[in-house]
């Protein structure tokens, strides 16, 4: 059985049981009181979604001449 | 497998290409918020390629590139800052905040359900919906650096604790109080952008 936790203690581990940080027991008992505590939840979510947007941000595509300057220095480097 | 006729070294060095190629985003993204600066991140990636594979024979584990060429970049990131300050004569620590500043878990949250928002819809996603992919990098440009690349490698690039104390050579610790620091001044900042661009509503703002 996993052990209840309290709001106080959920708020101490929740970003890191968001970065995948915590073990296995803290984990369930992080998703046991998140699935009964309203107020964790939303606080959770926010942090989740606030964080996919960061990662969205900070999405970058080379440009092509970045591509072929490495290319280029692939060949140079030559073999 | 290495494929017949190819040496251990042509190997390994067709294993580093394929690597670099695929990592040639997340490179350059890493690169342009330590530089902040396109020509010059795509300089510092550049710069970051002939290292490693001038340092290719040296790689033990194949398992550990990612992490192995983030740390190259990152060094040579460093090293590039301190040849440009030593020149001006600035220390580059004199621009970064010491470690023991405290670091609030969650603020912006706290201050989207102040009581003064009397509001009746979902705030939080509202507020999400009105930042702009370009509110957030300015944001995290704005950190000091020794706070914005630890913010970059985790929650840009997914990298866990001990992988960012490897590539950064510092603690566990530190990294997970700097992170703590680096969100928490990245949510002051997402809440001073939103109330200086007007993107909350009068029922949000404070009197």
């Amino acid at each position: 059985m996993t052990k209840q936790i309290a709001c106080e203690e959920a708020l101490k581990n929740l970003l890191e049981y968001l970065d995948r940080e915590i073990d296995a027991e803290q984990s369930q008992q992080m998703d046991r009181h998140l699935s009964t505590c309203r107020s964790c939840y939303s606080r959770m979510e926010f942090e989740k979604r606030l964080r996919s947007h960061v990662k969205a941000a900070g999405k970058q595509e080379v440009s092509e001449r970045l591509k072929s300057r490495i290319d280029r220095l692939f060949a140079d480097k030559g073999r | 497998m290495q494929q017949r006729g190819m040496t251990a070294d042509d190997d390994l060095r067709s294993f580093c290409e394929r690597e670099i190629t695929a990592l040639l985003d997340r490179l350059f993204g890493t690169a342009l918020r330590l530089t902040r600066n396109r020509s010059d991140a795509e300089d510092l990636v550049a710069d970051t390629v002939v290292k490693v594979l001038d340092k290719l024979p040296g790689l033990r584990d194949r398992s550990c590139f990612a992490g192995w060429i983030f740390r190259i970049l990152y060094n040579t990131y460093t090293s590039q800052c301190r040849a440009r300050s030593a020149r001006r004569e600035d220390a580059l620590s004199s621009l970064q905040p010491a470690d023991d500043e405290e670091g609030d878990a969650f603020w912006l949250f706290d201050r989207l359900h102040q009581p003064f928002l009397l509001w009746w819809g979902d705030q939080e996603q509202l507020f999400l919906d009105q930042l702009l992919a370009e509110d957030l990098v300015k944001a995290i440009d704005a950190l000091p650096e020794n706070y914005r690349i630890v913010v970059v490698l985790a929650d840009i690039e997914g990298f866990s604790y001990q992988e960012i104390a490897t590539t950064l050579d510092l603690p566990v610790g530190t990294v997970r109080s700097r992170l703590a620091r680096g969100r928490s001044r990245l949510q002051k900042a997402l809440w001073d952008h939103a109330q200086a661009a007007g993107l909350l509503s009068a029922r949000q703002r404070p009197e």
